[in-house]
C-alpha cells in the first residue's frame, strides 16, 4: 500500500513551520505516490498540535502523547515514528530537516527501523513517472546531487526555508497511538533545554546575518558587526578562524564545518572568503563583503563589495540604516 | 568497557570539486583524502573514554580506498588496532552502519564514537542508524561529553538552544566540531604506533538503497561589483540594497 507519512515536530504545541511546509510538500506529491497522507505528531498534551494539523489537508493524524515523549530521544520518536509508518503502510516518509529531525529521519530509515533509502537535506523534489527523485547538495554545497530510491521506503528529510508552507486545509480525524515501549525505558533523553545568549538570533535561521573574520582584529573588534546585527535585526555570524581563537562561539560559525546559511542577506566584514566558508554562505541571495584587500576571494561571490576598514565602514552602514528607519 | 571510534574518509575541505565523466560522482583526480574534521573530535572523545574506563579503543573505517597512513595517525593517539573493512563498490551510511554493527558486536559493551555527519554525502545519518543495529541508545551532535559510571551527560545545540542529554553506557555518540580539543601525536607515539595492528578485511557490500541520477555543480553566482572604497560608498550600497536587490 502506497501513501506518505509526514513525521511533524512540535514544540511547546505549536507544529513547527518547517513540519508544515513538509506536509505541504506532501500534499502535493501525494498523487504521485498514491494512498493517503499521514500526519504524526509526537509529545506530551499536544492535542492543540494535533488539532492544527487534522485542519491542514492531511488524510489522517496519528498521536503519540505521552510523558516521557515531551522531550526528545532518538530512541522513542524514533519507535512511535516506524511504527506509524508501518502502520500507515507508507512507502514515503517526509521530515523537516532541522536538528531535530535529521536525526529521526536518519535513525527511522535505519536497518533496524525501516531500513528505507534516505535522502537528507533535500532542497527539491522532482517525480518521474511515478518515482520521486530528491534533490540536495553535497560537499556543503559545492556540487549538488540528485538521487531515487531503490529501496521499499523512501525517507527525505526536507530542508527548511525552501519548500512552499500553504495548505489547502481539511478535517481530518486523530488517532490517538500507543508508543511500542515501555513508559520511562529510554536510555537515553533531553533532561533539559536552556535557551542560548540572550535570545539572539540563530545564524541558521535568520533573515539577515552579520558575520565578522579576523579582520575584526580582536574579540572587542566585533562591536561594530554586532551593532550592525542588532539595527538590522539580524544574528551575527563568524569564521572560523574567529572561533578557533575563541574570539567567537562555536555557534556562530558559517561554513563547511559550521552551518550552512540562506539568508536574503548575508554580510561578511573581515572575512577573506576561503572555500571552507564560501560553502556555508553561497547561496544567501544577497552577499555585501568589507574587506580591507581589494583580491580578497569574498568579492568573487559578493554581489556588492565595499574595500575599506570594516571599523570604519560598518558604522558608517549602520547609522545610513538607521537615518532610512 | 570498550570503545570504538568509527573514521570516514573524505576530500580535503579546500578541494575544488569537479565531476567526473559519468557525470555520477567527483573527479578523484588530483583530490587529497583527509579524516573527515568532525572524526577528529570523536576519536578524541573515544580516548578519553578509554583513558577513563579502560578497554580497548579500535577505530574502524569501511570504504574502497586504502587508509593506512590515516589509520596509522589514530592509533599514534592512543588507538589500540584499526581495522578496514575493504569493500568493493560505494555504499551509503545504511550500508556502513551493517557492515560495522557485525564487526561491533563481538566487541560489546562498547561505546561507538563517530563524526556528526561525513563532509562528502553530508547525510548526517550513519551513527544513529548504527545505534539501532547494536540496540543502543544514540546522542547526535554532541558539543560536549562528560562520562560518569555507567552514564554519560551531553549537550547538543539546537535552533536557539542547548539540550542537555543524559544517556547510559554504551552509548553512540556523534561529534559536533569543537566538542573538544583533539590532541597531537608525538613522535615517540608515532613510531609505537607502527607496531600496533592494522587489519584489512575484504568485505562484499550490501546493494545501495539510492540510486544516483545525476552529479552537478551548483549555478555560478552573478558577476558581482566593488561599490567604492571606504565610508563614502556606504550611500550607494544602501541604495542599491533598497532599490536593485530590494533586501531592506
Ligand atoms: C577542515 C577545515 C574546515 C574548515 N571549516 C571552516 C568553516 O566552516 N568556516 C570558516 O569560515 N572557515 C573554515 N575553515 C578555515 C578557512 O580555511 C579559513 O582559514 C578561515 O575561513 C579564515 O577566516 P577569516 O576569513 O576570518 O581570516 P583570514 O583568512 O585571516 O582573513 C581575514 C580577512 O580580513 C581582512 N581584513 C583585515 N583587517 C581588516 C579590516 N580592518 N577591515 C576589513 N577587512 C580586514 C583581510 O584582508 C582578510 O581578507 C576550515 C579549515 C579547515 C582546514
Ligand atoms: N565509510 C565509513 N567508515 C567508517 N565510518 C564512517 C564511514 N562513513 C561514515 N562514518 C562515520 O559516520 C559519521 C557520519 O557519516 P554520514 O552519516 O555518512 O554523514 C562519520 O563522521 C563517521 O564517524
Amino acid at each position: 500500500m502506497p501513501g506518505i507519512c509526514v513525521i511533524t515536530e512540535q514544540r511547546g504545541g505549536e507544529v513547527k513551520r518547517a513540519s508544515l511546509e513538509a506536509l505541504a510538500e506532501a500534499l502535493r506529491k501525494k498523487s504521485t505516490v498514491g494512498g493517503d497522507v499521514t500526519a504524526v505528531v509526537l509529545g506530551h498534551e499536544i492535542g492543540e498540535a494535533a488539532a492544527a494539523l487534522a485542519a491542514s489537508g492531511a488524510d489522517q493524524v496519528v498521536a503519540f502523547d505521552r510523558a516521557d515523549l515531551a522531550l526528545y530521544s532518538s530512541e522513542g520518536h524514533c519507535a512511535c515514528a516506524a511504527q506509524a509508518v508501518r502502520d500507515a503502510g507508507a512507502s514515503v516518509v517526509f521530515v523537516a530537516a532541522t536538528i531535530q529531525g535529521r536525526d529521526l529521519a536518519a535513525a527511522i530509515s535505519g536497518g533496524a527501523a525501516l531500513d528505507a533509502g534516505y535522502a537528507a537535506d533535500c532542497t527539491a523534489i522532482d517525480t518521474d513517472g511515478g518515482d520521486l527523485v530528491a534533490t540536495r547538495p553535497v560537499f556543503a554545497g559545492k556540487a549538488i546531487i540528485k538521487v531515487r530510491c531503490t529501496a521499499e521506503t523512501f525517507v527525505l528529510s526536507l530542508r527548511p526555508n525552501i519548500f512552499d508552507a500553504t495548505l489547502p486545509g481539511g478535517s481530518a480525524s486523530v488517532t490517538t497511538a500507543t508508543p511500542p515501549f515501555d513508559e520511562g525505558s529510554l536510555r537515553a533523553r533531553v533532561t533539559g533545554i536552556a535557551a542560548s545568549t540572550k535570545g539572539r538570533k540563530d545564524v541558521a535561521e535568520a533573515d539577515i546575518v552579520v558575520s565578522g573574520g579576523r579582520g575584526a582584529g580582536s574579540p572587542e573588534g566585533f562591536a561594530p558587526i554586532e551593532a550592525l546585527a542588532e539595527a538590522l535585526d539580524a544574528a551575527v555570524g563568524a569564521s572560523r578562524a574567529v572561533v578557533d581563537l575563541g574570539w567567537r562561539p562555536h555557534a556562530e560559525q558559517v561554513g563547511q564545518t559550521g552551518k550552512v546559511v540562506s539568508p536574503k542577506l548575508y554580510v561578511a566584514a573581515g572575512i577573506s572568503g576561503a572555500i571552507q566558508h564560501l560553502a556555508g554562505m553561497r547561496t544567501s541571495k544577497v552577499i555585501v563583503a568589507i574587506n580591507k584587500d581589494p583580491a580578497a576571494p569574498i568579492f568573487k561571490v559578493a554581489d556588492y563589495g565595499i574595500v575599506g576598514d570594516l571599523h570604519e565602514v560598518l558604522p558608517a552602514l549602520k547609522d545610513a540604516l538607521l537615518a532610512l528607519a | 568497557m570498550n570503545a570504538i571510534c568509527c573514521i570516514a574518509r573524505v576530500p580535503d575541505t579546500a578541494t575544488r570539486i569537479k565531476i567526473g565523466p559519468n557525470g555520477k560522482s567527483i573527479d578523484p583526480e588530483g583530490v587529497q583524502y583527509v579524516i573527515n574534521p568532525f572524526d577528529e573530535f570523536a576519536l578524541e572523545a573515544a580516548i578519553q573514554h578509554k583513558e577513563a574506563k579502560g578497554g580497548e579503543l579500535v577505530v574502524m573505517y569501511v570504504g574502497q580506498d586504502d587508509f593506512a597512513k590515516d589509520l596509522r595517525q589514530c592509533l599514534a593517539k592512543g588507538a589500540d588496532k584499526a581495522i578496514h573493512l575493504k569493500i568493493d563498490g560505494p555504499l551509503g551510511p545504511q550500508g556502513i552502519s551493517s557492515l560495522l554493527a557485525e564487526k561491533i558486536r563481538p566487541l560489546m559493551p562498547a561505546s561507538v564514537f563517530c563524526g556528526k555527519q561525513a563532509v562528502d554525502g553530508d547525510v548526517g545519518g550513519m551513527g544513529v542508524m548504527l545505534a539501532g543495529l547494536l540496540d543502543v541508545p544514540a546522542v547526535s551532535k554532541v558539543s560536549s561529553l562528560e562520562l560518569k559510571d555507567d552514564t554519560a551527560v551531553a549537550t547538543r545545540e539546537i535552533e536557539g538552544g542547548v539540550e542537555t542529554i543524559d544517556a547510559s553506557l554504551p552509548c553512540v555518540f556523534t561529534f559536533e566540531k569543537g566538542a573538544n580539543e583533539p590532541r597531537r601525536a608525538g613522535l615517540k607515539e608515532i613510531m609505537a604506533a607502527k607496531k600496533k595492528p592494522l587489519e584489512v578485511e575484504e568485505v562484499s557490500a550490501p546493494a545501495p538503497k539510492l540510486s544516483v541520477e545525476s552529479l552537478e555543480l551548483p549555478p555560478p553566482r552573478p558577476e558581482g561589483r566593488i561599490v567604492g572604497e571606504g565610508t563614502e560608498a556606504v550611500a550607494e550600497l544602501v541604495l542599491l540594497l533598497r532599490e536593485e536587490s530590494k533586501v531592506i
